[in-house]
C-alpha cells in the first residue's frame, strides 16, 4: 500500500526560511473558560507536530485558531510567512485541513465528494491520485451514507490532501476508530511524513502521538506543558521504565524505603497502585522485591511497561489522560 | 523518490469551476432525495386532480325541497330547478335540520309558508325559485319579459383560480423548504464549518442554491402549468414570457427568504419550526384557495404585503387576465422588495460554523 502513494505527494517546496507555524502568546477564552492560555509554538517546516492531551485542554481551540476559523483573543499567528487578516485567499489554497466531526452529505458518492473539494483548489493533486492515496479506489462509486468510520475518516483526509497542501492540519484524525483503522490511517500519515509535508495534527491517544510525531507539545489547561521529541519527554520523566504494583491489606507504606533503592526514581500512588519510575529494570526489581518483603508487603498486582507518553503525562500532572 | 508528474496538476475546463461543481452537488443530492420529488414535482399534480374534480364543472344545482301536499309539490316540480317530496311537517323540520332539504313549503289555509334558514345562501336561492314555481302554478303572469343568455366560459371556473394559487405555493414551499433544509443540515453536520476552510469562494455556496432552484423551477412549473393545461384548459392570457418571469421572480424572493430562515438555526427542528411559522400565514392569508380580498379591510395592508399574496395576484392576472407586467407595479414591486431586504440581512447575519 505504500509504494504507490510515496509517488502521490510532491515533496514541500515550502518556505525554507522560516518556520511553517508560528505562534506568539496566544490565547483565547471562552464566557468563563480560557481554552488557551497564553501558548507560544513554532514548528519547522517538514515536521510532524503532536498536540496531545487529555479532552477539553484546548487542543481544538488552538488547531482551529491557526486554521483561521476561530480567532484568539489576543496572540498572533503566523504561517507559511502569511497571518490570516491579509493573507487568507493564498493559505486557503496552500493548506489542508481535516476537521473534528465533519459529516460529508449521505448521498453523494466519495468520487463526487473529493471532485467537489478539488474544484475549489487553482492546483492540486488529480481526483484519481488521492482516491488511489487514501485506498478508496473500492469506494469510489460508494455513497458516504454506506462507509465505515474509517472510510469517512480516509475521505475527510482525502478532502485536506487535494488541493496538494504544503501544511496539514488534522484533528483528532483516529477518534473512534478501531485498531486496524487507525494503523491504515497512520500509514498515509507516514507517506506524508515522507514526502516532506509539515503535518499539526491534535490526539489524545498517547501511542498515536508517539508513533507519528517528530514533536510532540502536551498540552493541559490551555498551555503546553512539555514540549520535545517522544524519546526526550519520556526521559524527562527520569526513568525509561514504570513498575507498577498494589498491594493486598493496604497497609501504610513509606516512599522513602522504595526511593532508596537503586534505580528508582520516583514514587507515586493512584487509587491503591503504586507507581515507580525506574531506569535500572533488572537490577532494581530484585532489590523491590526484597524491600518489600523485608517490610511484610504482600503483592496482590506486579507488572511493568516501557514508560510512555501517558507517564509524562501523568508525572506532569498527576492525572491520567483518559480519565483527566 | 517523490515524482512531480501526477502532483502540480492544474485543473481546467468544467470540472475546474467550482461554481459548477457546487450546484451539479445540489442537484445530485435534490435529486437523490425521493421524498423531495414527491413533494415538489408530485404533490401539487395531485391536489390539482383532487381539487379540478371536487370543483368540476357541474349543470346547475337541483335543490331539494319538501312540501305538505302533494297539490303544492306538483307545483314545485314543474320548475326544473326543484325536487320536491311530499312530506308532514314534522319530518320536513327533521330533514331540514339534517340537510336533506333545503326549503319546507308548507301549505295553509291562507296561502304557503316557506321553512328555511335564511343564513344558508342556497336556501334563499332555492326559496325564491320555490316561491316563482308556487306563484307561476298560481297564474302569476310576469310584468316583463325576459329571457337567458347561458355563459360556461373558462377562466371563471374555481380550477382556473386555484391553479394560480397553487403554483404559487409550490413555488414559496420548494423554494424555502429546499434552501432552509439544506443549509441548516449541512450547518448541523458541520460541512458548512469544512467548507469554509476550504479555499471555497462563500458567495459561490449561495449562488449554487439560486442557480439549482432555478433551473429545477423549469422543469417544476412547466410540468405543473402542462398538466393543468392539458387536463384542465386552463388559460394562459397574458404573455408567456411575463409569466415565466414571474415564477422566477418569485422563487427568488422565496429564496431570499429562505436563505434568511436558515441564516442562523443550528437545529432541523428550530429550522422546521421557523419555516413553520413563516409560510403558515400565507397559507392562510395569500389566496391560495380563495381570494384575499375577503379578509377584512382593516388587515388587507398587510395581506397584501406578504410575498405569496402578491405572487399569486399577479400570477393569476396573468394567466386569467392577460395583464401585462406594466399595470402589476405593486405586486412586482413587492416582490423585488422580499427579494433584496431578507437576502442582504441573511448575508449580514449568516452563521457558516
Amino acid at each position: 500500500m505504500a509504494t504507490i502513494a510515496t509517488t502521490e505527494f510532491r515533496p514541500a517546496v515550502g518556505s525554507a526560511s522560516g518556520p511553517s507555524l508560528r505562534l506568539r502568546g496566544l490565547r483565547k477564552a471562552y464566557a468563563d473558560l480560557v481554552a488557551v492560555d497564553g501558548l507560544d509554538l513554532e514548528v519547522p517546516a517538514g515536521e510532524c507536530f503532536g498536540l496531545l492531551g487529555p479532552n477539553g485542554a484546548g487542543k481544538t481551540t488552538t488547531i482551529e485558531i491557526c486554521e483561521g476559523l476561530t480567532t484568539a483573543d489576543s496572540g498572533t499567528v503566523e504561517l507559511l510567512g502569511l497571518d490570516w487578516q491579509r493573507g487568507e485567499a493564498e493559505l486557503r489554497q496552500r493548506i489542508g485541513i481535516q476537521l473534528q466531526e465533519t459529516q460529508f452529505p449521505d448521498k453523494l458518492t466519495v468520487e463526487e465528494t473529493i471532485r467537489l473539494f478539488r474544484s475549489f483548489f487553482h492546483r492540486g493533486i488529480d481526483v484519481e491520485d488521492v482516491i488511489k492515496s487514501a485506498e478508496l479506489e473500492e469506494k469510489r462509486k460508494s455513497r458516504v451514507v454506506g462507509l465505515s468510520g474509517g472510510q469517512k475518516q480516509r475521505l475527510a483526509m482525502a478532502c485536506a490532501l487535494v488541493g496538494d497542501p504544503e501544511l496539514l492540519f488534522l484533528d483528532e484524525p483516529t477518534t473512534g476508530l478501531d485498531p486496524q483503522a487507525r494503523r491504515h490511517l497512520w500509514d498515509l500519515v507516514d507517506e506524508l511524513k515522507k514526502a516532506g509535508r509539515t503535518i499539526i495534527l491534535t490526539t489524545h491517544y498517547m501511542d498515536e502521538a508517539e508513533r507519528l510525531c517528530d514533536r510532540v507539545g502536551i498540552m493541559d489547561h490551555g498551555k503546553i506543558i512539555a514540549l520535545g521529541t517522544p524519546a526526550e519527554l519520556i526521559a524527562s520523566v527520569g526513568g525509561e521504565h514504570v513498575v507498577e504494583f498494589a498491594l493486598s491489606g493496604d497497609p501504610n507504606l513509606d516512599p522513602a524505603a522504595l526511593l532508596a533503592v537503586p534505580g528508582v526514581q520516583s514514587h507515586r500512588v493512584d487509587a491503591g497502585l503504586h507507581q515507580l519510575a525506574v531506569s535500572e529494570l533488572h537490577t532494581a526489581v530484585p532489590l523491590i522485591f526484597t524491600k518489600l518483603a523485608e517490610n511484610g508487603w504482600h503483592l496482590s498486582e506486579f507488572r511493568t511497561h516501557s514508560a510512555t507518553l501517558e507517564d509524562v503525562f501523568v508525572s506532569l500532572t498527576g492525572r491520567n489522560l483518559r480519565d483527566a | 523518490m517523490p515524482s512531480l508528474k501526477s502532483s502540480g496538476s492544474v485543473l481546467t475546463g468544467p470540472a475546474a469551476s467550482s461554481l459548477l461543481q457546487l450546484t451539479t452537488t445540489r442537484f445530485r443530492l435534490f435529486l437523490r432525495e425521493p421524498e423531495a420529488i414527491f413533494w415538489i414535482f408530485v404533490f401539487p399534480i395531485i391536489l390539482a386532480v383532487g381539487l379540478g374534480l371536487a370543483f368540476r364543472n357541474k349543470p346547475a344545482d337541483v335543490y331539494q325541497v319538501g312540501a305538505t301536499t302533494p297539490h303544492l309539490a306538483k307545483s314545485l316540480n314543474t320548475d326544473r330547478g326543484l325536487s320536491a317530496k311530499v312530506m308532514d311537517e314534522a319530518t320536513g323540520t327533521h330533514q331540514l335540520a339534517t340537510g336533506d332539504i333545503l326549503v319546507l313549503a308548507i301549505e295553509n289555509p291562507g296561502g304557503v309558508t316557506y321553512k328555511y334558514d335564511d343564513t344558508n345562501p342556497d336556501a334563499r336561492t332555492a326559496r325564491l325559485i320555490a316561491d316563482r314555481a308556487v306563484q307561476t302554478a298560481a297564474g302569476r303572469r310576469e310584468a316583463v319579459h325576459a329571457d337567458n343568455n347561458l355563459v360556461h366560459e373558462t377562466g371563471a371556473r374555481y380550477i382556473d383560480f386555484v391553479v394560480p394559487g397553487l403554483l404559487g405555493m409550490n413555488l414559496m414551499s420548494s423554494a424555502i423548504w429546499g434552501l432552509g433544509f439544506a443549509i441548516v443540515e449541512a450547518r448541523q453536520k458541520k460541512l458548512l464549518k469544512r467548507l469554509v476552510a476550504s479555499p471555497m469562494p462563500k458567495w459561490q455556496y449561495l449562488a449554487s442554491f439560486v442557480l439549482s432552484r432555478l433551473v429545477m423551477l423549469v422543469i417544476e412549473v412547466t410540468i405543473f402549468l402542462g398538466f393543468a393545461r392539458i387536463a384542465f384548459g386552463v388559460p394562459f392570457r397574458g404573455p408567456l414570457w411575463q409569466l415565466a418571469l414571474l415564477c422566477v421572480l418569485t422563487s427568488l424572493a422565496f429564496s431570499s427568504l429562505g436563505l434568511l430562515v436558515a441564516s442562523r438555526a443550528k437545529t432541523m427542528e428550530a429550522a422546521s419550526g421557523l419555516m413553520n411559522l413563516v409560510m403558515l400565514p400565507m397559507w392562510i392569508l395569500s389566496g391560495v384557495f380563495f381570494s384575499a380580498a375577503r379578509f377584512p379591510a382593516v388587515i388587507q395592508p398587510f395581506v397584501r404585503a406578504l410575498p405569496l399574496t402578491a405572487a399569486i395576484d399577479s400570477i393569476r392576472s396573468n394567466m386569467l387576465q392577460g395583464v401585462t407586467l406594466s399595470h402589476m407595479t405593486l405586486p412586482v414591486s413587492v416582490l423585488v422588495a422580499w427579494l433584496i431586504i431578507p437576502f442582504f440581512i441573511a448575508l449580514k447575519i449568516f452563521r457558516w460554523r
